[in-house]
């Protein structure tokens, strides 16, 4: 089960990494999305991977490890401003700069309609 | 408090000037004079105690954790320099007075000037290691400014920028160099430094200390190879060469030369290093001044020479040596600043420096001529002049030196090779300009300058004469207490007299003289030897590596930072690769002791699907929809996956978010191309594929090879301490709420942050607007679906309610602000997309702004409150209460913390998706129809 998390991990990795180095703004931000993907759940396996566990404290016991679960919820809540916000940039940059490279290259496009 | 105010006043009169105009002159010298003058005043009072071997020493604690105190000591060596700034400063108020015309700013100048002073006194009474360095460096920075006042002329500017950086540069080597001295005693305290001579020379830190601090003294005082930036600091109006380049500022390097010699000499290192930089220097100084044309040139190269020969005195190892380096800071002060006031008053009424030109001068300037005079032959070590008594103790104590072994013989010959250039040019000076013929080539008819001009020079002319008939009588006390803070123990009794007797240092001076007259007889043979070397000048040397290392930094920022985003993503993952795999590399296996799990079919079935979406996401990125799609898919198995490994908490934000970054990211690709061009080359691809494969192997390898070793885990405080104390039972809301409480705030801060700043951008944004999809056909109008609409307001209160329930019981059992703060936008957001915008806007008529920024507010105020009641920041505190008709509830303060943050959650959700919705709703096909 570990070799399968594990490999699952990277291939998100390596996938969202491929997209952060493309050119254009959309598919970095879906890179860089996925790529958070692959880092929380790198993050959370850091506790372990437990079955029929829980963090709340019961009579019974057997507790999964809480400290990784807290710093992933944040990272979640963080991650979804980090792609608000660099996908709005993306827009805006388009409208300034008339391009959706991330270079603010003026590559040739196909040219839409500007309302 | 004397002490204090010997510094503090000067600096006060930095601003006193500045409060006059520069028409009332006098006014503004005499403003600027007042402050130095009550210094100097207070300086004597002190001086007979301090004669008679008090040191009053005064102490502030500053910045006690790096050691930094404003303290302040005044021994014999501080006052003999306190005495000499003021005293010399004064005198160049008195003739900056006359010397600046209207044009010139004379408040900047003297302020200037007496932030000058003010650093000057600093650096000669500190008594602790870092503020003595604080001024040396404030000296630099006061000295830039001065050197370049008259900023229009290039020159100006050019040297100034050059001896900053030499003495800046310096100022940096000083600092590593007393921050090791400081590590080696163990403080920074000058005392404790100063008695620790044992320890510090046993140090094997000793010699890259000593090597730092003397490159800091070097620089200052200008000894070789960074004599350079001295000649070219002569761009500086004449008071500054006088005061800065001969009395003081060069002789901070000296000056610290003799503070740290108790502790640092007594070394071999010590013996060569000083002394043999300080000879060259000497001969080399001497050499150029008397190759030089311009007079202040001249000047300043015999300055540089004279200073060489101060550090040969402090480098050799006499007691009596470090004596007469004391004795000659003190008389190449005098005469040196008089003889920069003379070169002033020749350029001021001729209108050049070239000595070519200057000519017989004596018939205009009588009194300006007998007082240059004077004070060369000073400079010349001519017997009744103070520049003799030193001159020969120095002559007398290379004598005695074992400096080269068997080579000894050489030191007191090249000190007398010194001493005879010495003498050549202080004749050459007087003679080529006062005498010897008629002027020349003159735009002007040359008279006497005014004489509060020539007043200074005739005081320092009379003390040059005074100490060089009555030494004894005149400096003798002075000088002993001066030695006795620069050497260990009392100082050597000191029998100052113009007559010791026919012996062999006599000999040498007289050598000196009778050889300086016959090598300015014969100076026209060494000027046309010296015509068959290149002419080099220092300054097109220094502008020219200064241009290359400009170019060479630029070439880095061009090559690292080219503004490619690309380029910057490679270097991190770079960087990132070649730490991660350092870690991998260092451990033998990769499988760990722990054996892996069994793995289940769902679980399988789970990892393909999620491996699968996530190829296909970066596979299918040109066709961005169907990208996005998959991205959705990984997103949901990863909310499973939460769910599946025991993080309920987890799986429930992880659900709600990708609701919402799903639609964030629909509604952006609706103003974005929908396809990506082809552009990559074949090559770029391969190299990406290449760094991401590794990447994710390398994120793989850490994964396994973590997930495959034994846990240690700080979380069993947590699990123990959740119920006692923080009164919850959801251990990972309460390290959210409370534990970690202050990395929560910051971070909805952070989330708030980006909600105010897509605002921002969403200002006046400009979009691009699709009027047909990708393949021609046109959008068609927007209609919102019945069953969408009907079902999403059934649901809405139920799904507040849901939110409700779920952060009411967020601390006991999975839940929490976060999740309910984002179940709540889902359910105002799907009001939104089921009704659009203006149906949405007209029911929900708020702003999420002041949501957002009061979640904030009330999570900070629950953390300030418990201040109030005298506990740390994010203190909770919990407690049952019984409540009529529900039963009993545990409260805590950090349900109202979590109020703060899921009420910062919807407020930035939606201000994000919402603020969007409505910006880019006037634009849809739609409404746009309708309009037509």
């Amino acid at each position: 089960m570990e070799a399968l998390f594990a490999t699952t991990t990277g291939i998100l990795a390596a996938s969202g990494l491929y997209l952060s180095l493309r050119g254009r703004t959309f598919p970095v931000v879906v890179g860089l999305t996925l790529l958070s993907y692959a880092v929380n759940l790198f993050l959370f396996s850091t506790g372990g991977l437990t079955t029929d566990g829980a963090a709340v404290i019961n009579d019974s016991g057997g507790y999964t490890d809480p400290l990784p679960q807290a710093l992933v919820l944040t990272a979640i809540v963080i991650g979804f401003a980090m792609t608000a916000f660099s996908v709005i940039l993306a827009m805006r940059v388009r409208g300034d700069v008339g391009s959706d490279h991330v270079n603010g290259n003026r590559i040739d496009e196909p040219r839409e309609d500007k309302s | 408090m004397s002490l204090l105010l010997i510094v503090l006043l000067p600096l006060l009169g930095s601003l006193l000037p500045l409060l006059s105009s520069n028409h009332r002159r006098h006014q503004c010298a005499l403003l600027t004079a007042a402050m130095p003058l009550v210094a100097l005043l207070i300086a004597l009072r002190e001086a007979p105690g301090v004669l008679a071997g008090d040191v009053p020493r005064l102490a502030f604690s500053w910045v006690p954790a790096l050691g930094l105190d404003l303290a302040l000591r005044l021994d014999g060596l501080s006052l003999m320099f306190v005495l000499l700034i003021l005293g010399i400063g004064l005198l160049i108020i008195l003739y900056a007075r006359h010397y600046l015309s209207t044009a010139d700013s004379m408040p900047r100048f003297y302020a200037f000037l007496m932030l000058f002073m003010t650093a000057m006194l600093g650096i000669v009474m500190a008594d602790n290691l870092i503020l003595l360095w604080m001024f040396w460096e404030l000296t630099s920075l006061s000295s830039f400014l001065l050197i370049g006042f008259w900023n229009h002329q290039s020159g100006a500017r050019k040297g100034a920028r050059m001896a900053l950086a030499v003495t800046g540069m310096g100022g940096l080597a000083l600092l590593a160099g007393l921050i090791l001295i400081g590590q080696i005693v163990g403080t920074f305290d000058m005392q404790t430094v100063l008695d620790s001579r044992d320890v510090i020379l046993d140090d094997p830190r000793y010699l890259p200390a000593l090597l730092l601090i003397l490159l800091g003294a070097f620089t200052k005082s200008a000894q070789f190879p960074f004599q350079f930036w001295l000649p070219q600091a002569m761009a500086a109006p004449t008071p500054v060469s006088a005061f800065l380049h001969s009395a003081t500022m060069v002789k901070a390097g000296v000056f610290l030369l003799a503070r740290l010699h108790p502790a640092l000499a007594g070394s071999q290192e010590w013996l060569y290093l000083v002394s043999l930089t300080g000879l060259v220097t000497m001969l080399y100084g001497a050499y150029f001044a008397l190759i030089k044309l311009d007079l202040k040139a001249i000047l300043a190269y015999s300055t540089v020479s004279h200073l060489g020969l101060i550090t040969m005195l402090f480098g050799l190892d006499s007691r009596m040596a470090v004596v007469a380096g004391l004795f000659h800071i003190l008389n190449h002060a005098t005469f040196k600043a008089a003889l920069f006031m003379t070169a002033g008053i020749v350029d001021h009424e001729c209108g050049t420096r070239d000595i070519r030109k200057l000519k017989g001068l004596w018939r205009y300037m009588p009194m300006t001529t007998a007082l240059a005079a004077i004070t060369a032959a000073s400079m010349a070590g001519v017997p009744l002049f103070n520049g003799f008594l030193s001159k020969e103790m120095m002559l007398a104590e290379t004598l005695g030196t074992s400096l080269l072994g068997g080579l000894a013989w050489l030191i007191p010959t090249l000190a007398t090779v010194g001493s005879i250039l010495a003498a050549s040019y202080s004749l050459r000076y007087v003679r080529n300009t006062f005498f010897d013929g008629k002027p020349r080539e003159l735009e002007k008819t040359p008279h006497e300058a005014p004489f509060p001009m020539r007043l200074p020079i005739l005081i320092l002319a009379i003390v040059c004469v005074v100490v060089g008939i009555l030494p004894a009588l005149t400096t003798t006390d002075l000088l002993t207490a001066a030695a006795d803070a620069a050497l260990v123990g009392a100082a050597p009794e000191l029998h100052l007299s113009i007559w010791h007797g026919f012996n062999l240092p006599l000999l040498m001076s007289a050598i000196a003289l009778a050889g300086g007259i016959a090598v300015y007889l014969l100076r026209q043979h060494l000027f046309t030897f010296h015509r068959q070397f290149p002419s080099r000048h220092s300054l097109t040397i220094f502008e020219g590596a200064v241009q290359r290392l400009v170019r060479f930094t630029q070439w880095c920022i061009d090559t690292l930072e080219n503004g490619s985003l690309q380029r910057y993503m490679l270097w991190v993952v770079i960087s990132a690769l070649g730490v991660a795999g350092m870690g991998l590399m260092s451990i033998d296996t990769l499988q760990g002791d722990v054996a892996m799990q069994p793995a289940d079919p769902m679980v399988t079935v789970g990892a393909v699907i999620t491996c699968f979406a996530g190829l296909g996401t970066a596979f299918l990125h040109r066709r961005r929809l169907i990208s996005l799609i998959m991205l959705s898919v990984v997103g949901l198995m990863a909310s499973l996956a939460f769910a599946r490994f025991s993080a309920p908490d987890l799986a429930l934000t992880q659900l709600a978010v990708e609701v919402v970054t799903v639609i964030l990211l629909m509604l952006a690709l609706f103003f974005l191309p929908q396809k990506t061009p082809k552009e990559s080359s074949a090559s770029r691809i391969v190299r990406d594929v290449l760094f991401a494969a590794g990447f994710g192997g390398v994120v793989a390898s850490l994964n396994y090879a973590l997930l495959t070793r034994p846990l240690t885990s700080i979380s069993d405080f947590f699990l123990d301490n959740s119920v006692p104390g923080g009164g919850g039972h959801n251990v990972v809301n309460v390290i959210l709420v409370d534990f970690r409480g202050f990395d929560t705030l910051g971070e909805i801060t952070v989330l708030c942050i980006a909600g105010i700043g897509i605002y921002k951008l969403l200002n006046r944004l400009r979009l691009f607007m699709p009027s047909s999809d990708s393949e021609g056909r046109p959008w068609s109008p927007d209609r919102y679906p019945m069953i969408l609409a009907s079902v999403s307001q059934t649901l809405l209160p139920m799904a507040l309610l849901v939110s409700v329930f779920i952060f009411l019981r967020g601390h006991n059992a999975p839940g929490g602000g976060f999740i309910a703060g984002l179940v709540t936008a889902v359910a105002l957001i799907l009001m939104y997309i089921a009704h659009g915008v203006e149906w949405a806007q007209q029911r929900l008529s708020f702003q999420y702004q002041p949501i957002a920024v009061s979640g904030v507010a009330i999570a900070t105020l629950t953390g300030l409150g418990s201040w109030v009641f005298g506990y740390p920041f994010l203190t909770s505190a919990f407690g049952h209460f019984h409540i009529p008709l529900i039963g009993d509830v545990e409260l805590a303060t950090a349900m109202l913390f979590d109020l703060g943050v899921y009420l910062t959650v919807v407020g930035a959700t939606l201000m994000i998706l919402a603020n969007l919705g409505k910006v880019t709703t006037p634009h849809r096909p739609s409404k746009q129809k309708e309009k037509a």
